[in-house]
């Protein structure tokens, strides 16, 4: 019995273990290696880091990608571009979701479930399809632009598309969802009695959200922003679809050094970049949250 | 009196956000459907009301193709990564004595904080350079894309069968080990039908993920993989489709209706 526990217990772990280890770890420590390699023209497109010569084994390494990637304002622009947008994102997508969240959780019951299948609907449609219909309604001949013709307001229909904004919609738009669905799932739980009995103590409802209702819903409003954050900074498809030549992002020249330049080592350099200055500390920033969250309840 | 005006206020406020919080929500895709029934080839420019582009659509070999290899591979993707998921989750909440276990922690929750431009780069190099060393995979296609997908949709899982299971009152398992149960009927008859709402979420997460992910299966695909947003991208990158706005009122419905049948069994569930 015990041995057939061991057993199953082995394969439980050691399946999936190995299933990661061979396709998430490896691949990135391979786009590690490449990220220090030479570039060289041919197939693969650089240098084997390790070859052997007459005086024995030779590694190649570089920081020179590191470098080059660092020197040239054209990358710091783009991380930056990407960093904007997902904080302005971010906040923007609170600013909405919080009151919808808000207002839902404090729906009763039968309507609460309602709204919640409308809030889900959105979600489940394809995320493609969705930053498409903006493009199609920021069209210089789109619905917007007709209207505000047709009423006079503008004789030239006003170009909506191809700029900053019209991504910072898109995005606002997509991961709307992913803001509102955590924070509802906080905010469902919270007892509306609380609210009562702040006020019945006196303090004013400005005073009640911001020292009653926000503190305890921050792991949502943690959660939803975390959902949104991360994946816009690396976003392809939003700013390849609404956005134009005025910005360029991080995901983008990511895209555009690997399929147009070719140039693998600074497509690798530019991921485990990306991962250094973002994904890193936004683990070890979870992991202290969820310490400091834990110690706290 | 005051009372009365605070509370008008309060209605007032909230009718106001969730009337523009789903208008916003709901406009663009009303737009999509809207103009899906327009017969010109301008996507803009209404002439008529007609079904021409949902004829056009069924008629589209490379659409339906894609759909049929989407659908596949989601389906595909979803089991296998529901299988890796549920041993994950089981792992870290069931198992104490897991080998580096920061490490398997890190290895099972890093892909949820992964863009997904890097975790399609970095596939697609391990495959090539898979196919130097060892001549597998011999080709990038259906398969590469169907591990790619597996790979980032466990976490997803993992995470849901994660919280399942330490929300749930372990005693019941002790107790029915107390009475001599086996660990294998424990686990077939306890654990398993406990967790299979979550397991049911999580497949429907995974095939979602699957079924939506352009970016890593962009990097990943080969000959004959070519997705169903692999194709509506390349329709919709530099202009407008008609026949892209009848799939997605398609999508739509199906949405719809599935939403539709979740709220009346859920509601019935309720009642009872």
């Amino acid at each position: 019995m015990i041995n057939f526990l061991k057993k199953q217990n082995f394969w439980f772990v050691f399946t999936p273990y190995f299933w990661l280890v061979l396709f998430f770890f490896i691949p990135l420590a391979l786009i590690f290696k490449i990220s220090i390699s030479v570039s060289e023209w041919g197939m693969p497109p650089y240098r084997d880091m390790f070859s052997f010569t007459e005086d024995g084994l030779s590694i190649d390494a570089t920081l020179s990608n590191y470098l080059f990637i660092f020197s040239d304002s054209f990358y710091l622009k783009s991380y930056l571009n990407s960093l904007n947008l997902a904080l302005t994102s971010t906040l923007i997508c609170l600013l909405i979701g919080y009151p919808i969240a808000f207002y839902v959780a404090k729906s009763k019951e039968n309507i609460r479930n309602l709204l919640l299948i409308l809030l889900i609907i959105p979600f489940w449609t394809s995320f493609l399809l969705r930053v498409y219909a903006w493009k199609v309604i920021l069209q210089g001949s789109g619905i917007i632009n007709t209207i505000l013709i047709k009423f006079g307001f503008i004789d030239q229909p006003l170009s909506m598309l191809h700029n900053h904004y019209a991504v910072i919609l898109g995005v606002v738009y997509t991961y709307l969802p992913f803001m509102i669905l955590p924070l509802y799932g906080y905010l469902v739980k919270f007892d509306l009695n609380l609210i009562d009995a702040s006020s019945d103590l006196g303090a004013k409802p400005f005073k009640t959200f911001f020292k009653v209702i926000i503190p305890l819903s921050l792991p949502g409003i943690m959660a939803g922003s975390m959902l949104v954050f991360i994946p816009v900074v690396g976003e392809f498809v939003i700013p390849e679809l609404l956005g134009g030549s005025d910005k360029l992002y991080f995901g983008k020249i990511i895209w555009d050094e690997f399929f147009v330049n070719r140039d693998w080592p600074i497509a690798s350099a530019l991921a485990m970049s990306g991962i250094f200055i973002l994904v890193i500390p936004i683990i070890i920033f979870q992991l202290l949250y969820a310490k400091y969250h834990f110690k706290n309840e | 009196m005051q009372n009365i005006i605070l509370k008008m206020n309060k209605i007032f406020l909230k009718s106001f956000f969730l009337t523009i919080g789903f208008a916003f929500l709901y406009f663009p895709i009303l737009t999509l459907i809207a103009y899906s029934f327009n017969d010109n080839k301008r996507v803009m420019v209404w002439k008529g009301f007609s079904f021409r582009w949902y004829g056009e659509l069924f008629r589209n070999e490379q659409i339906l193709e894609a759909f049929m290899i989407s659908i596949k591979i989601a389906s595909l993707s979803a089991t296998f990564a529901t299988l890796l998921g549920v041993m994950i989750g089981y792992s870290l909440v069931r198992i104490p004595k897991i080998p580096a276990r920061p490490f398997f922690i890190f290895l099972s929750s890093s892909p949820l904080v992964m863009p997904e431009i890097i975790l399609g780069l970095s596939l697609l190099l391990f495959f090539i350079s898979s196919n130097h060393l060892i001549g597998f995979p011999s080709s990038k296609g259906q398969l590469t894309v169907l591990i790619s997908h597996i790979t980032f949709s466990v976490a997803f899982v993992a995470v849901i069968i994660q919280s399942r299971l330490s929300s749930y009152d372990k005693n019941i398992e002790e107790a029915a080990q107390d009475l001599g149960t086996l660990p294998n009927k424990i686990f077939w008859k306890i654990t398993a039908p406990v967790i299979l709402p979550s397991i049911i979420s999580g497949w429907l997460l995974a095939f979602t993920l699957s079924l939506d992910d352009l970016v890593v299966a962009s990097f990943t695909t080969g000959p004959g993989a070519n997705t169903l947003p692999i194709v509506v991208f390349s329709k919709v990158r530099l202009g407008l489709s008609p026949e892209v706005n009848a799939l997605s009122s398609i999508i739509m419905l199906f949405v719809v209706i599935a939403a539709a049948i979740y709220y009346f069994v859920n509601r019935s569930n309720v009642q009872k």
